[in-house]
């Protein structure tokens, strides 16, 4: 199974999305490098909205995400509630 | 009053229907043929463009609020960096000159991919896809204009920065990211978002603003760093765009497939020819290194890339045949490609060195089968040579390639003491190749590739001097001229690092930032 | 804000780049001058495109316009990027906001159903001539010469698409995903639409990129957004109790009114290039005023009534006057 990837810069926005995306995906790896974490996961990664509300006690729109977004690979299934990344392999 | 009926709330994928693709219509009072002339020619076969799944949805609306957020950070970072003169702050001068091969060789195909993007964003029939490219079209000028402001401050205190448009025009190795992006612009429209949506974004972006970026921020240039992780938050919407792309043509027609895998063939190769430069940035021309370029590559490409192949093979695509010799080569390039720069140091508009001991020992460590056995003897070698007083530049112009226009200094695939040479016979002219895939290349497309404009040929006729010159007059010296049609500063821009006005200038700052004067 | 952080006072070098210093000298330059001047690369292309074999990849035989120097065309709004998303993104808020007002405080439902009838029919169907104005710019910027005049037409484009997707937010607002719908084929049957649509259709296929600058920017929206907007939005519907569409409206107000002065800098620098840009201009704008006119005219009328012949009148005197200011003969 192929491994799809998000990447994002590390500061005080993305900290809560980090640690959302860590829970919601067990089998997902945080690899960091400088001013960097991109986090690799097989086959699937679900970022889902309300746990990262959980965690800032505030409204978020999954599309801020690409404030702070670095790059990503997999194919992407966005919906209001969840983005997520997959391979179909 | 009549009752407020409440209204069915849309989703996220039918509002932005609304949005995008429900604003077009089939025009009647003109053909379809004369409003899209350029959808037939290439063969490629659409039946449905309503089957175009979106990559991203993002109407104005939110990408004005989400790229005015990017960009305010972005230049008060720049600001901030410009101010404190966070030049100062980079690890060591050298770095630079990645950052001059960055301006001089990336920035240029952010432009044309901006005019690339408007052309297919203008010829799609697709309205889906249409809006997808235009917004591409608007963010690669941003990745222009960031990098161009970002390092304008760079330029004010370092040379080699100063006129990267009219050497992206000229200069010999710059011909080779200039012939990669012309080739995809002059192609059709299908095949140019394949080419640059998969080897240009998927692949080569990734390698340039992921490690190469991160290992900026670990040399201490902010402002690298900000640009390029920003830039890249665009290219993952790029990516998935090429990606879509790529699997709405196989979907569409089986006849499709053959003429994709061909573009696939093609493209890969181009793009790892082109990137053997990136390669040369990150292993030797930053001081400081996260990762080396064969790691990068295995992380960025091998798996990232092979799981792209691995989902595609559903439509029947196959890895291309070059990736053979692409996994012999990840040993070698940025040995063979820094040697090149090395040795033509005299004509590059940044400057050349050879790595320290420490270095070598670390690309010792990263390249156990290849670097010790094959590179280091030769940089020793050249050092013994340069302390005696015998540095050489090589002032003979090289063979380019036909198709990559690399000079051909690659080495045979399973010989790296040979180099490799390949050469074809087409109208009774001869053309010579660096390798099997770029003969492949120019043989599909013969028409194409015999009009590339090659420096080095170029030269030779006569045809990269200023205007008046006399090149039969006497003590004429043509690299001379050369450089100067380039301007390029003979002496400032070009040779040494070791001994330069930008390693001396920066020394000299650099101390009086940590001093009163 | 220039802050002297008086860490290190060092002498620069050079003050902007060599391109840069060649046309201003050498001192401090802006962002729009780095990020736009002599960008577009201009010699030694590679290849012919397969598209067009007979020219060059950016080659200024696209227009029969010609110009000593294609950076002639400056933006008086000095838009690169960043200034022109943060200046949108701006009016987005505002847009935003009455969007909000109007429908928090459901002032649709105040609006009697023939003015709301009358409002949908009459804009509606301008999503579909905006994504034309969005296609036009787009191959402006695609097929153009020079950055100055190529980059703002790429923001255009998307301006166009921004309007388009206003319109269909109205649409949504007042009425629901059947209003669209209905006005999509208000737009492709309907007979009143059908020569506004024959226009926007034949501007597809024009060629010369400069014609197509003139019969977009100026002539269509030229006379579409101050008939529409100002006299159907602004004055007649307000008079009749539809303030809160002007206020939906009020993003398309302010951009004519901006970006209006860009077109105008441009037409004028061609005209004033020579004699034969001016009498080239003056005859598309002559071919393309004629049949704008003519294809307004009926949606005039359907607001108007009788006095739509008057509003058309002034419409044209109006953009009489403004042509006069830029040195065209008409």
């Amino acid at each position: 199974m192929s491994k799809v990837f998000i990447a994002l810069q590390t500061n005080d926005d993305t900290r809560p999305i980090i640690e959302s995306i860590l829970s919601d995906n067990p089998h997902a790896v945080a690899n960091e490098s400088p001013a960097m974490v991109k986090i690799d996961a097989e086959g699937r990664m679900t970022i889902r909205r309300a746990s990262i509300e959980a965690l800032i006690g505030r409204d978020f729109d999954l599309q801020e995400l690409h404030t702070n977004l670095i790059s990503l690979s997999g194919h992407i299934d966005e919906s209001d509630d969840e983005f997520s990344l997959y391979w179909n392999d | 009053m009549d009752m407020q009926v409440p209204k069915k709330k849309l989703s996220l994928k039918e509002r932005y229907t609304l949005m995008t693709r429900d604003l077009a219509w089939d025009t009647s009072y003109q053909p379809k043929e004369k409003v899209y002339p350029y959808a037939g020619y290439e063969g490629i076969k659409i039946h449905d463009w309503d089957k175009w799944e979106d990559p991203f949805r993002l109407t104005m609306d939110a990408y004005w609020k989400y790229q005015s957020e990017k960009e305010r950070k972005l230049y008060a970072i720049i600001d901030a960096y410009s101010q404190s003169n966070g030049h100062l702050g980079v690890t060591d001068a050298r770095y630079l000159n990645a950052i001059k091969l960055f301006l001089t060789g990336v920035t240029p195909l952010e432009y044309m991919a901006h005019r690339g993007f408007a052309h297919v964003g203008r010829q799609f029939p697709g309205a889906g896809a249409r809006v997808a490219c235009m917004m591409q079209a608007i963010d690669e000028m941003r990745h222009a204009q960031t990098q161009i402001h970002s390092l304008s401050n760079y330029n004010k205190y370092y040379n080699g920065f100063h006129d990267f448009p009219h050497m992206y025009d000229r200069v010999w190795y710059l011909s080779v990211p200039k012939s990669f992006f012309e080739d995809a612009m002059t192609a059709g429209p299908f095949e140019f978002v394949v080419s640059i949506g998969f080897s240009f974004e998927y692949v080569l972006t990734n390698l340039l603003f992921v490690p190469f970026v991160s290992g900026a921020a670990y040399n201490g240039d902010m402002g690298t760093m900000t640009f390029g992780f920003s830039a890249q938050s665009d290219e993952a919407r790029h990516m998935t765009l090429g990606l879509e792309c790529i699997k709405f043509i196989l979907e569409q027609d089986p006849a499709n497939l053959p003429i994709v895998q061909r573009w696939i063939d093609k493209w890969t190769w181009r793009g790892v020819r082109l990137l053997s430069i990136v390669a040369a940035m990150m292993d030797y021309m930053l001081p400081k290194r996260v990762m080396s370029w064969k790691e990068a590559w295995e992380i960025y490409f091998e798996e990232n890339g092979g799981a792209l192949f691995k989902d595609l093979a559903r439509y029947g695509i196959r890895m291309p045949d070059c990736a053979a010799q692409i996994a012999k080569e990840k040993d070698h390039l940025s040995h063979q490609v820094w040697a090149t720069f090395y040795n033509y140091g005299a004509a590059t508009d940044f400057h050349t060195w050879l790595p320290d001991a420490e270095e070598m020992d670390w690309l010792a460590q990263k390249y156990p089968d290849t670097f010790d056995k094959y590179y280091r003897p030769r940089f020793e070698f050249w050092r013994e040579q340069a302390d005696k007083g015998n540095r050489f530049y090589n002032k003979t112009l090289p063979m380019l390639c036909q198709t990559c226009q690399i000079p051909t200094v690659f080495t045979e695939p399973d010989d790296p003491t040979k180099i490799c040479y390949r050469e074809t016979t087409y109208k009774g002219d001869k053309y010579h190749f660096c390798s099997d895939h770029c003969q492949h290349i120019f043989e599909n497309e013969p028409e194409k590739y015999v009009q590339a404009w090659l420096p080095v040929n170029q030269i030779y006729q006569g045809n990269c001097f200023d205007d008046g010159v006399d090149p039969g007059a006497p003590g004429f010296d043509p690299l001379a001229a050369v450089l100067e049609h380039c301007r390029m500063v003979h002496g400032r821009d070009n040779l040494d690092f070791e001994g330069s006005e930008d390693q001396r200038n920066f020394e000299e700052w650099r101390g009086m930032s940590k001093r009163n004067a | 804000m220039q802050i002297d952080l008086r860490t290190v006072s060092i002498k620069p070098l050079r003050h902007t780049y060599g391109h840069i210093e060649r046309r201003f000298g050498d001192k401090p330059a802006s962002r729009y001058q780095e990020g736009t001047y002599d960008l577009q690369p201009t010699h030694n292309f590679q290849y012919r495109p397969t598209w067009d074999p007979d020219r060059e990849i950016f080659d200024a035989s696209r227009t029969r316009l010609k110009m000593r120097d294609w950076y002639a065309f400056r933006d008086p709004r000095q838009y690169y990027y960043g200034t022109w998303t943060l200046a949108r993104a701006r009016q987005q808020e505002t847009a935003e906001s009455n969007f909000d007002f109007v429908e928090s405080r459901n002032l649709a439902s105040l609006l009697s159903p023939e003015l709301l009838t009358l409002a949908l029919d009459l804009l509606l169907p301008l999503r579909h001539v905006a994504w034309g104005g969005s296609m036009n710019n787009t191959a402006i910027c695609a097929y153009g010469y020079g950055t100055a005049i190529t980059q703002p037409c790429m923001y255009h484009a998307m301006d166009h698409l921004a309007i388009a997707q206003y319109l269909t937010r109205i649409g949504l607002l007042l009425g629901d995903a059947a209003a669209l719908s209905s006005a999509k084929e208000h737009w492709l049957c309907a007979a009143d639409w059908q020569a506004l649509r024959r226009l926007v259709e034949d501007s597809f296929v024009v060629q010369d990129w400069f014609e197509l600058y003139v019969a977009q920017n100026l002539v269509l929206d030229g006379l579409l957004y101050p008939l529409f907007y100002k006299v159907l939005v602004e004055d007649e519907l307000s008079m009749r109790g539809g303030t809160a569409i002007a206020m939906l409206t009020q993003f398309m107000t302010e951009w004519y009114a901006e970006s209006a002065k860009w077109v105008d800098a441009q037409v004028k620098v061609a005209v004033a290039e020579s004699p034969g840009n001016a009498a080239l201009v003056s005859d598309w704008i002559a071919g393309w005023q004629a049949r704008a006119v003519a294809a307004l005219a009926p949606m005039a009328e359907r607001a108007l009534g009788e006095r739509a012949d008057a509003v058309m009148d002034d419409l044209a005197q109006q953009f009489a006057a403004r042509l006069a200011k830029l040195g065209v003969n008409a």
